[in-house]
């Protein structure tokens, strides 16, 4: 049942919430202990806000477009006085003080939060598996990765933990494990979602994004979350269009274009490029025509990404110093309190990209890294935009293969940050784009075609995904 | 780029407040040489008349009105901290460290 449906039921009065969560929460007791997809399980909470939901129908009240709809959180948004440890030793303990604008947004819209989900430390990684909490398996094999950073949280819808869940997307965060899960996730336009107690990775590139069985269950989760918050500056203050009310409309008319520099390179699994392929007939099929565009400069966004996002994340993860919150290891004096604090706290990706960064903002590299990364970043957006001129939406894969085995990209770096080719451009132009499941490849498991559209593009977007979604085979 | 030497990565390690142990220097010196040369492929990018983009908006300092408004409990926020005294943050000496 989608997350549409159940809530009707329940603002109906057919269906209690109450009910509804036990059956979730009963779901996450028989399998968490395989797939570790959660930090932590709310099961007080969870009871006392479907009572207040089953309460507030009972007195002919409307709880909210998500009335019961059972949710889980990506474990690097703040809720008040309940853990929340961006799966890191060095928040061991850390209750935030304050709740994330888009959790207080969800729970206003009647959702019910089951779990704080599993992640790569701090959001850096495409497995799930840089956990200082151990990696998260994937529902449709367990002897694969979700994908990463966000695996908790599509492996929890994959696995019915929760009809729609919250992550966060800096290079494909979002997307990619969505794709490997099999689930659809959105990666809203930088801004339109509120980051105000995410805790950060990549400032300029961070955003937070819905993950759901269907394109109208994320539609409507987008609408709850999107909209200006005075919390954050950075959050666009024109008026927010809902998607839900579009996502039928069709393609007929759209023109639609496939990235050449996006399907194109080492480690793309044949399957893949053919469900690409059949996507853009499919399209063509119900009315949009479907070419070929070259992004030129879309081959370095990995390049660009792995200097802005570590050299971001080093001032960023600077305020983990062992002195306000968290784990402290202690010294004689301040500067080794804090050396040994961040040593013993921090994982090895999570350090390895502290001193990329740190390495990429020093005196006598910044301007060749740095620099350079951000004069191609406007590169980026510059082809994007000539792209843009002639097509209403983007499509190439989500991620060059389908979930891998848990270690087999452990050991090099490198290998797996390139899980992330297809999706970091999107992050670098500040643009939204989703991850809808089309077919299976290697080994059964699902394939995530990706629609790319420009800075608050979503209503195409989604109405594209939603005819994808139709169209699968 | 020339190569990256232990010595490059222990002061990049101090610079960060990173106590790394032997161990982590010889990992990260190996695996950060292979990260930066995929990073170097931008250099043959040609950005002579491109503006850097440091932010994918056009915002600029985002005003608000000047009200007093409640900031976080300072009691809660400090029953965070690993060690506080007196309604402040505690820490190990920083001047005449011995």
């Amino acid at each position: 049942m989608t997350a549409l449906e159940l809530a009707a039921e329940v603002r109906s009065g057919a269906r209690r919430a109450r009910d509804v969560v036990d059956e979730h929460l009963a779901t996450i007791e028989s399998r968490d202990n395989e797939l570790n997809a959660c930090n932590l399980v709310m099961v007080a909470s969870a009871h006392e806000a479907a009572d207040a939901i089953d309460a507030t129908v009972a007195r002919g009240e409307d709880p909210g477009p998500l009335a019961g709809v059972p949710i889980a959180l990506k474990d690097n948004l703040c809720t008040r006085g309940v853990a929340t440890t961006c799966s890191s030793k060095i928040l061991e303990g850390w209750r935030p003080p304050y709740t994330a604008t888009v959790v207080e947004r969800v729970l206003a819209a009647g959702a019910v939060p089951v779990a704080k989900t599993n992640l790569d430390e701090f959001a850096m990684g495409s497995s799930t598996e840089n956990s200082a909490f151990g990696a998260t398996r994937n529902p449709h094999d367990p002897s694969r990765v979700p994908g990463g950073s966000s695996g908790g949280s599509a492996a929890a819808v994959a696995a019915d933990y929760a009809r729609l869940a919250l992550g966060s997307d800096t290079g494909g965060s979002i997307r990619q494990p969505a794709a490997l899960c099999g689930v659809v996730g959105v990666k809203p336009t930088y801004g339109l979602v509120s980051r105000y107690g995410l805790i950060a990775f990549a400032s300029s590139l961070d955003q937070i994004g819905p993950f759901a069985t269907t394109v109208s269950d994320a539609a409507l989760l987008l609408d709850v979350i999107a909209g200006h918050d005075p919390m954050d500056s950075t959050s666009i203050a024109s008026a927010y269009q809902p998607v839900l009310p579009v996502v039928d409309r069709g393609v007929d008319g759209l023109r639609i274009a496939i990235v050449d520099e996006l399907v194109d390179g080492d480690g793309f699994q044949p399957e893949v490029l053919d469900a690409v392929d059949q996507a853009a007939r499919a399209l063509e099929k119900a009315g949009a025509t479907v070419d070929r565009v070259s992004v030129p400069s879309a081959r370095y966004g990995l390049s660009a990404y792995y200097v802005i996002a570590p050299a971001e994340a080093s001032s960023n993860l600077a305020r983990y110093d062992g002195v306000r919150y968290g784990l402290r290891v202690d010294g004689n004096d301040v500067a080794t309190m804090n050396a040994r604090t961040r040593d013993a706290g921090f994982g090895p990706e999570v350090k390895r990209r502290i001193m990329l960064g740190t390495y990429a903002l020093s005196a006598g590299y910044y301007d060749a890294f740095y620099g350079q990364a951000q004069r191609v970043r406007t590169l980026i957006i510059r082809d994007f935009a000539r792209a843009y001129e002639q097509y209403d939406a983007l499509l190439s894969p989500t991620s060059p293969t389908v979930a891998f085995e848990l270690g087999a990209k452990a050991a090099d770096p490198l290998a797996m940050y390139l899980s992330d080719v297809c999706t970091i451009p999107t992050n670098l132009a500040g643009h939204a784009a989703i991850s809808v499941p089309y077919g299976t490849g290697e080994g059964g498991l699902p394939i995530g075609v990706q629609v790319l559209a420009p800075a608050l593009g979503e209503p195409v977007m989604f109405r594209v995904a939603r005819a994808l979604e139709e169209a699968a085979p | 780029m020339s190569r990256l030497t232990r010595a490059d990565v222990e002061h990049v390690a101090t610079l960060a407040r990173l106590a790394l142990t032997d161990d982590e220097v010889e990992h990260f010196t190996a695996q950060l040489e292979v990260i930066l040369e995929h990073a170097a492929q931008i250099a043959s990018l040609d950005t002579s008349d491109v503006p850097p983009t440091a932010h994918p908006l056009p915002v600029v300092n985002v005003l608000r009105a000047d009200e007093v408004r409640p900031s976080l409990p300072r009691d809660e926020v400090l029953e965070m901290a690993p060690a506080s005294e007196d309604g402040r943050f505690r820490v190990p000496r920083i001047l005449d460290a011995p």
